[in-house]
């Protein structure tokens, strides 16, 4: 959790001085729920992040290196240059690569649980994670459907921040609790509290103990507040501050440290070493990543397909 | 002893499932039921657990055939109809199609189009689609014109590396037969001289190999000799066949049965304007199906699309330009 909050505050510092390409996503405010998936996803698991989920990429073990590469255009990167900031992973390795559009990457993980099943492979689960806007589309849905169809050990976690970009749920669906859709699919759903860390991990770790006992697929929904704007482009002054002052607007992070101090697990001293380390990892991939090379465009190969003879253009 | 096209498609993937143990077939009623043209017929039975019915829900069945790939497998992904496939077009277009280029995981994906009119299928069971999946990086298009190549170019787009839309025509599926299934074919890229002749060139693809050829057949009884090019692939697009005919006729026209705006027809004449203006004795032409939906009546079906009546009335025209 802190070294993506770390991490995401270092690109956002780059990002206001000029340094990133395009935009910049934070996760602040949602790092105690991904960080609950990526805590209890094990290798071999299939996990697709969305736009908030460096803390849970961190901990399924994503390289830091990724991430930076990736948001400073590395050639060395995952990505080469060729797509940039949260659009990035390692698919053969579980870690898939976002699109931008939303719901699409869910049927994507029912393909390779689906691919496992066919292998006689059990006991893996997959894990998609969502905003409170993207449970409106058509993908959802189908994807949603067809896990619960086919039986799939997927489960669907759903940060419900209260704002899709700047439209708050109030436009964006009717029903009570998106808690109720899973009974709409046959599938069992979770609540949780997304700014309490112990409940994520309690209940994200239910979810996925339950697919992984095959149980079929779990909906986890989880209410906090996106303490960000959509990207850094965005202030979120249409975010109303007394929705900030509530419980729901609490920050995972200090709520955490606010625990392990409680529990004496931890002092202020510890904390701040913490910090320190954390600072400490990211600016040094930071230096390693800024001495790389940038993409060149004289030495991509301008193909799409793997079968190079089949290339237009390339004749 | 004779085989359909139809046929041809369905011993291909017979064939795919019985060589390849990654290949499986996902889509809507094609399991017990055989799929809609009956182009799984018994392979459920054949291939137990292999051949899967799937929800309508054309976005997650590509995203699922996506998934699949990622992990080793080669799906083939049968759409009911090719109109259909615009449910499922981000999960082709943005998903399927840049895989590669941004991970360096392949994603071999087929994606059976039944493509194209037939009488009284109307606006929405009639489309050809090839022209907007050819336009995205990523994909290959196949549009095969006989027996021997729906046959051969899926087996070959099966164990093609990446997303093959394979746009069969249901017209050709019960009326174009063959003797036997062919034992080697041109290879995915190549375009086939389907008639020889020295006055003007066809450059066409699919169902409308036929109606093209018809035309030719008219046009000889008045004295013309007529080249007829079956592009096989629209992408890609064997430019260099097309200009070696064009070489040596002097006149060009391209026939579609998609609509006229962009497309293959276009793409066929910009390419030849371009690399070989100094070939062409006369303006090079096209002829596309009409710019509205596509109708139901077969008056007004029959009139929308090219026939060889129209085609050889197009070519009357630009041999006499």
């Amino acid at each position: 959790m802190l070294l993506a909050r770390v991490l995401d505050d270092k690109f956002a510092s780059l990002y206001r001085a000029g340094k990133i390409h395009g935009g910049v996503f934070l996760g602040r405010g949602q790092e105690a729920l991904s960080v609950s998936i990526g805590l209890t996803l094990r290798e071999g698991d299939i996990f697709a992040p969305l736009i908030r989920d460096q803390a849970g990429r961190l901990a399924f073990n994503e390289p830091l290196l990724d991430a930076v590469r990736t948001y400073l255009g590395s050639a060395t990167g995952p990505m080469r240059g060729r797509d940039g900031n949260i659009h990035r992973g390692r698919p053969r390795e579980g870690l898939l690569a976002m699109i931008s559009h939303l719901g699409a990457m869910i049927s994507v993980v029912n393909g390779g649980l689906f691919a496992r099943r066919m292998k006689g492979i059990r006991g893996t689960v997959g894990a998609a994670c969502c905003g409170d806007g993207a449970t409106s589309t058509g993908s959802f849905h189908e994807a949603l459907n067809q896990a619960a169809v086919e039986k799939l050990p997927l489960v669907m976690v759903v940060a419900d921040n209260q704002f899709a970009y700047s439209t708050p749920t109030a436009r964006q669906f009717a029903c009570g609790s998106l808690l109720e859709r899973a009974s709409g699919y046959g599938i069992t759903g979770h609540r949780v509290d997304g700014t309490d860390l112990a409940a994520c991990l309690k209940v994200v770790g239910a979810a996925v103990a339950n697919a992984r006992a095959d149980q079929g697929p779990q909906l986890v929904v989880a209410h906090l507040l996106r303490l960000c704007g959509h990207g850094e482009h965005d202030d979120a002054g249409y975010i109303d501050p007394t929705l900030k002052n509530s419980p729901m607007g609490r920050d995972c992070l200090k709520l955490a440290e606010q625990f392990l101090l409680e529990q004496a697990w931890a002092d202020a001293a510890a904390l701040a070493k913490y910090r320190g380390e954390a600072a400490q990892k990211v600016e040094e991939a930071v230096l390693t990543v800024q001495r790389e090379a940038a993409p060149d465009p004289y030495s991509e190969n301008w193909s799409a397909l793997a079968t190079a003879h089949l290339q237009e253009g390339n004749e | 002893m004779s085989i359909t096209y139809l046929e041809a498609i369905r011993e291909a993937q017979a064939k795919a499932l019985a060589d390849d143990p990654r290949v499986f077939i996902y889509g809507q009623d094609v399991g017990a039921f055989g799929g809609a043209f009956k182009a799984t017929k018994g392979l459920a039975k054949e291939f137990p657990g292999r051949v899967l019915d799937s929800p309508i829900s054309e976005d997650a069945i590509v995203g699922l055939a996506v998934g699949a790939a990622i992990e080793g497998l080669r799906p083939i992904i049968e759409m009911q109809f090719a109109d259909f496939s615009t449910v499922g077009f981000n999960q082709i277009v943005n998903q399927a199609a840049t895989l590669f280029w941004r991970t360096n995981v392949t994603c071999p994906i087929t994606v059976r189009l039944p493509s194209g009119g037939t009488s009284g299928s109307g606006p929405f069971h009639s489309q050809t689609m090839e022209a907007i999946y050819a336009h995205y990086p990523g994909l290959v298009v196949l549009t095969p014109a006989t027996v021997e190549d729906a046959y051969s170019m899926l087996l070959e787009a099966v164990a093609i590396d990446d997303p093959v839309i394979f746009c069969e025509h249901k017209f050709l599926y019960y009326h174009l037969k063959a003797e036997k299934l062919p034992s080697e074919a041109l290879p995915v890229g190549k375009a086939r001289i389907a008639r020889e002749g020295r006055d003007l060139t066809i450059v066409t693809y699919s169902a409308m190999v036929h109606e093209a050829l018809a035309a030719a057949a008219e046009l000889q009884s008045e004295g013309w000799e007529v080249e007829v090019v079956d592009l096989r692939s629209v992408k890609p697009l064997d430019t260099d066949t097309v200009m070696a005919s064009v070489a040596r006729t002097g006149r060009l026209l391209c026939v579609g049965e998609a609509w006229p705006w962009g497309g293959v027809t276009s793409e066929i004449i910009t390419r030849v304007v371009s690399e070989g203006y100094d070939l062409l004795d006369a303006p090079p032409q096209r002829l596309n199906a009409k710019d509205t939906p596509v109708p139901y009546h077969p008056n007004l079906w029959t009139a929308h699309r090219p026939t060889a009546r129209s085609i050889a009335e197009a070519a009357r025209k630009t041999l006499q330009s």
